[in-house]
Parts: C-alpha cells; sequence; structure tokens
C-alpha cells in the first residue's frame, strides 16, 4: 500500500463541564504528508492536541497510530509511542542551552540509568556521545547550530521556535505536532519556518499542524480539517476547504 | 570564578583548582591539631553537613522540588545505626517481652540469646549501604504522594513528613522502648574500619594508629568523611552530566514539556527523591556513629532549614556552590562562637551580648545581604554564556530578525 496511515483517530469527544469542547472528530493522517487543523479561536484545535498526546483525557475515541492502537493516557507514554509536539507558548527548558534541550528529546530513545552515569562505562559513554551528535545534528537541521551552548531562554522568539522543533525531532517522532508554530512571528520568520516545515516533510516525516494565520496552512498542507465548537465541518484538500460555505461563514460570519 | 572545576572546557584551571584543594584538605588537621581538637571537630561536622546539603542538592537544586523535611533523612540513618550499632536493640527485645511477652519471646528465639544480651553490632560496612538504602526508601516513600505537588504545597507536606519522623523518634518509647524516647539512644558504636577503630582503642587518649600514622580521632574521622564527601560529590557531578540529570533539570525548568519529551516523570522525580535522601541517610549514620549518641533534639525543622539555606546560599544546583554553602553555614556559628566572646573582651572589656545571640544576628545580616546582592547564591552555576566555547563575541545574526 503505498499510502499508509500514521495517524487515525476516530470519534474524539471531550467535555468541560457544560462545554462540549470536541464531539466525533475523525482525523486521519497519510505518512509523508503535512495535516492541517484549522478553526476560529475557541474552536477545539489546541483541546484536540492536548488528548491525542495525552495531556488531557478523552471521552471517547479511538487512537491508532502507524496502524497499531495507542492510549492517549500519560504523555510520557504517547511521546514513546512516536507521537512529538510542540506547544502554542512556546515551553523550552529555560535555564538549560540549546544543545541540552534537545539532548533531553533523545530521552525516550536511551537507556541510561543512574549505574551507567555514575559507573561511566562504556556503552553509557557512548551513548551519551550519540545524544550530543544527534543532538547537534538536529541543531544544525532548524538552523541555529551556532546557538547550540546558548541558554534557550536567551535565544530569539524565532530560534526558540525552531529549538521547540528540533527537541521534538530528537523523539524520533512517526508523527510531529505543531501548535500554533506561527504565532507571533512577522512576515520574514514566517517564511523561514515554511521552508522549515518543507525540508522536514522531505525528510519522509509527516506533520500534523495546527495554525492560526489560513495562508500558511494552505499553501502548506496536504489536506485539513476545520473544526469549528469542536464540530469538523470541513475535511479536504485545501483548495476544496477554501470553498466550502461551512467554511466561509465559521470564519466570515453568515451572510457573505 | 565561573569556570573554576570545569574539567571539558577548562582542564589545566580546574586539575589545579581541584590539586590545591587536596593538599588543602589534607593537611589541614595535621596542622589544626597543634591548636586543639576542637577546629577538626567542627569541620568534621561541616562535613557531614556538606553530604546533606549534596544530598538535598538533588532534590531542590536539580529536580526544583522543595524539601523542608529534609533532616528526617539524616534522623533515620541516625536512628537507624543506633539500633543496629549499639546495645539498644536488647532493650528493645526486653522491652517487647515486657509487654507483649508473646511477640518478645518470639522476636527473642528469632535474634537468639547473643543479641538479647549485647544487641546489634554491625559494621560500618554494612551500617553505610543500609542507612543509603533506608532513607532512598523513605524517600521514595515520603515522593509517591507528593508527585502531583509543586512549590509551596510540596514544601508543606515535606515539612509535615520531617516533623512526622521526629516526634516518632521521640515517642517510640511506649508502649515498647524502640528510640528510648527524649533520650536518645547511648554507646553507638564508632567507626571501626579494618579493625581499626576510629575513635582511639580503649587507654589511648582518643589517638588512632592507622597504617603506621597516628593521630587523634577527629582526624580520622575527618578523612572518612572526606572520603565518603568526595564519594558524593563524585556521584552528583557524575549524575548532572547524564542523561538522568538532565531530566531532573527538565522536570525542574517545565513539567508538562518534560513529559511531553517522553520523561516519565513520576519514576524520574521518585529517584530525585531516593537518591537525594540516600545521601542524607549515610550522612546520619556517620553523625550517629561519630557522636555515639542520638536523640531527637538533633533532628528539629531548623536543622532541615539550616541545610536547605546551605543549598539555596552557596546555589541552587551548581556542586562546587553548594558545598561552598556548606562550609559557610556549618563553620560560621561554630567559629563565631569561639571568637565572639573573646573579641567582646577584648573591645569594651566585658562581654556585651551572648556569643548564641550575636551568632544569630551575624547569619541573619549576612543572609539577607547575600540575597540581596546575590540572588542565585554565592557561587551560582556559570551561565552558557560565560563558558569559554560559547562564542559570546561573535554571537552571529540570530537567524530569522532581519531590518526591514
Amino acid at each position: 500500500m503505498s499510502e499508509q496511515i500514521i495517524l487515525n483517530i476516530g470519534n474524539v469527544s471531550k467535555r468541560f463541564g457544560g462545554l462540549q469542547a470536541l464531539s466525533d472528530v475523525n482525523v486521519k493522517i497519510v505518512k509523508g504528508q503535512i495535516y492541517g487543523l484549522i478553526g476560529p479561536n475557541g474552536a477545539g484545535k489546541t483541546t484536540f492536541f492536548n488528548v491525542i498526546t495525552g495531556l488531557y483525557q478523552p471521552d471517547t475515541g479511538t487512537f491508532e497510530l502507524a496502524g497499531k492502537p495507542y492510549s492517549p493516557s500519560a504523555p510520557h507514554e504517547v511521546a514513546k509511542a512516536g507521537i512529538a509536539r510542540t506547544f502554542q507558548n512556546i515551553r523550552l527548558f529555560g535555564e538549560m542551552s540549546a544543545v541540552e534541550n534537545v539532548m533531553v528529546g533523545r530521552h525516550v530513545r536511551t537507556h541510561q540509568g543512574v549505574f551507567g552515569a555514575v559507573f561511566h562505562h562504556k556503552a553509557a559513554r557512548e551513548e551519551e556521545a550519540a545524544i550530543r551528535k544527534r543532538a547537534m545534528e538536529l541543531l544544525d537541521f532548524v538552523g541555529i547550530a551556532k546557538f547550540a551552548e546558548r541558554t534557550s531562554r536567551h535565544l530569539s522568539y524565532g530560534d526558540q521556535r525552531r529549538l521547540e522543533i528540533a527537541r521534538a525531532l530528537a523523539t524520533d517522532p512517526q508523527l510531529l505536532a505543531l501548535d500554533e508554530p506561527a504565532a507571533g512571528m512577522n512576515a520574514t520568520e514566517k517564511l523561514g519556518l515554511r521552508e522549515l516545515l518543507v525540508k522536514i516533510k522531505a525528510e519522509g516525516r509527516t506533520i500534523l499542524l495546527i495554525e492560526h494565520d489560513v495562508k500558511l496552512v494552505m499553501g502548506l498542507c496536504d489536506r485539513m480539517t476545520v473544526l469549528d465548537y469542536g464540530k469538523p465541518i470541513a475535511e479536504g484538500v485545501p483548495a476544496d476547504v477554501q470553498k466550502n460555505p461551512a467554511v466561509i461563514e465559521a470564519y466570515l460570519g453568515g451572510g457573505h | 570564578m565561573a569556570n573554576y572545576f570545569d574539567t571539558k572546557k577548562n582542564p589545566r584551571k580546574a586539575y589545579t583548582g581541584m590539586a590545591i584543594i587536596a593538599v588543602v584538605a589534607i593537611v589541614f588537621p595535621f596542622v589544626s591539631a597543634n591548636f586543639g581538637n576542637s577546629w577538626v571537630r567542627i569541620v568534621d561536622l561541616s562535613l557531614l553537613y556538606i553530604m546533606l546539603a549534596l544530598g538535598l542538592n538533588i532534590v531542590v537544586g536539580f529536580a526544583g522540588l522543595l524539601d523542608l523535611g529534609y533532616i528526617a533523612f539524616y534522623a533515620l540513618g541516625a536512628y537507624m545505626t543506633g539500633l543496629l550499632a549499639s546495645p539498644q536493640f536488647a532493650v528493645v527485645l526486653q522491652s517487647f517481652v515486657d509487654t507483649y511477652p508473646t511477640l518478645g519471646n518470639g522476636l527473642l528465639w528469632l535474634f537468639g540469646a547473643e543479641v538479647a544480651k549485647n544487641g546489634i553490632h554491625l559494621s560500618v560496612w554494612a551500617i553505610v549501604p543500609l542507612g543509603a538504602a533506608l532513607a532512598g526508601f523513605f524517600g521514595a516513600l515520603l515522593g509517591a504522594p507528593t508527585l502531583k505537588l509543586r512549590g509551596d504545597y510540596l514544601a508543606i507536606v515535606t515539612l509535615g513528613f520531617g516533623e512526622i519522623i521526629r516526634i516518632f523518634m521521640n515517642n517510640l518509647n511506649l508502649p515498647v522502648n524502640i528510640t528510648n524516647g527524649p533520650q536518645g539512644i547511648n554507646d553507638i558504636d564508632p567507626v571501626s574500619v579494618f579493625g581499626v577503630s576510629l575513635a582511639g582503642e580503649q587507654g589511648s587518649h582518643g589517638i588512632v594508629h592507622f597504617l603506621g600514622i597516628s593521630m587523634p580521632s577527629v582526624n580520622a574521622y575527618y578523612f572518612l568523611f572526606l572520603i565518603l564527601c568526595i564519594a558524593i560529590v563524585f556521584v552528583t557531578v557524575r549524575l548532572q552530566h547524564s542523561r538522568l540529570g538532565r531530566a531532573f533539570v527538565a522536570i525542574r525548568e517545565d513539567e508538562i514539556a518534560a513529559k511531553a519529551m517522553g520523561i516519565n516523570t513520576r519514576n524520574v522525580k521518585l529517584l530525585a527523591f531516593a537518591m537525594g535522601a540516600s545521601f542524607g541517610g549515610v550522612s546520619g549514620a556517620m553523625f550517629a556513629a561519630f557522636q555515639g549518641f542520638v536523640s531527637p533534639e538533633s533532628f528539629s525543622f531548623t536543622e532541615s532549614i539550616t541545610v536547605l539555606s546551605m543549598v539555596v546560599l552557596g546555589g541552587m544546583g551548581h556542586i562546587p556552590g553548594v558545598i561552598l554553602g556548606g562550609v559557610i553555614l556549618a563553620a560560621l556559628p561554630e567559629i563565631l562562637r569561639h571568637v565572639v566572646e573573646p573579641i567582646q573582651m577584648a573591645l569594651f572589656g566585658q562581654v556585651l551580648m551572648d556569643a548564641a545571640i550575636l551568632r544569630l544576628l551575624l547569619l541573619g545580616l549576612a543572609m539577607v545581604l547575600i540575597m540581596l546582592n546575590r540572588p542565585a547564591g554565592i557561587w551560582p552555576a556559570p551561565k552558557h554564556e560565560d563558558r569559554p566555547d560559547a562564542d559570546i563575541d561573535n554571537p552571529g545574526k540570530s537567524t530569522d530578525v532581519v531590518a526591514v
């Protein structure tokens, strides 16, 4: 089969008290594509994100990653299963250097414990060297290798976004989930981000992209879903979604 | 002084610094022995505090979990030694026999007549790992219910735990006498290494002969504590620059992001608690053997605060800073105790203020000044930018920010 489904989410619902944040959301993401999730403010995009990455517990739903069911019960299990995410409000390990941030991302794919740390035996030394090497490669890949030893919170905003993406990539994810990566960026920075996402896709990785900036999403995504009030109102290739009357109404209001 | 002791970035400076410290550390007791044993004794106790501060630094400095009851682990190590290396266990068995004859006789049968007569006397080789294991176990036990707590809330729970342990020690003399209550446990065996008692043989007036060298008992303990301290420094330094050390710091910096990066925060936090506690347990065990006596008074809440102050004042998360904090806060009060009254006598011809009062005043003043002028501690971790390989002179343009 040429089109392998990486992420298959069925009928996810999530309720916060009286608010139905998500109702019956279905998402199927094909390997190697960029999948967009858009919608007006409060549509439930980030809730959906938090549900599939284990931060919130869903009320209903089926979850499959690369053909295998996974349980989004704990974030670290989800990361281990192969979904890495970034955050809408950047969440770096501020006091650590950039390269250390990415090295933390390797945690889930490495094994050394207390014994290895204290005795520094051959396997531990080799693993540590491999972690550092991979982290440097990833910093280079996202274009901030020269800031490797900088304290991460001293990086510029755009570079912090890049660092967060590098850290997520360090977990060797099957699916890279980006929560509004362009938020707060200027036009030039957005252009740089776009290039980076294209480069990540060219490596054969799959991306789930939540974005506010419709222009960015339309040009970048292979398929997309539009959420409004927690319900999917349109799904398909960007050109079709753009013409969908429900989408136009959600974004511009009725009467257009 | 940011780059001392950084063997990777600046090996020559680091090794020179270490060599100087090593020479001073070895020569110190022999020199100061000429001025009486009290100075070495002060440093012995400082070394115990440094072990405590290094252990607490794992919990507070690395993992960012504020622990106000840390002295409980020190107490556990000390009381464990009190029970397993003194005649106390015979008292415990007798008390069981008197109160619950069936259970007591069962225990008597289990432990045998020898223990019932003389108590248990384990050697230091068993005491150190047992102390570490027991305290580590209790560390994890304390950690388990507090996993979801952070900051103030965690501090309150740990404070309670510290008090619970102390109050237990104070009251476990009824209905069966285990800890002797407020009277404490006496006659704890001194440490003996390779058949040499570090308290000195009977009739030797506290002179220890070891490897052909004669030294006072306090000097022998000094070297034992120094070795333990170095071992703990070694473990924490290695830990800091490892996968686990990074996981600790990641949890401190942002727990949600750490989870999202696949760190099992529950296990890593429990490990931090257990490791920190185990160092406290070792230190407590050594304290008991050194003093020969433990009582609940030694483990009051102020002690927890003192150890925490060492970590915070020295520089949270920075090992040399924590050691410095330990040296200053453990030794300074003792030094002041010795010099405050003579100075007053010399200046005013009479003692105007009691040493104990002035000591606390000066300590408080020092803390306020340090926190005002150096909020990150006296010797905080160097910023990444200050390290020689961070090219600060030519940092290059940021990738995205361009002038339009």
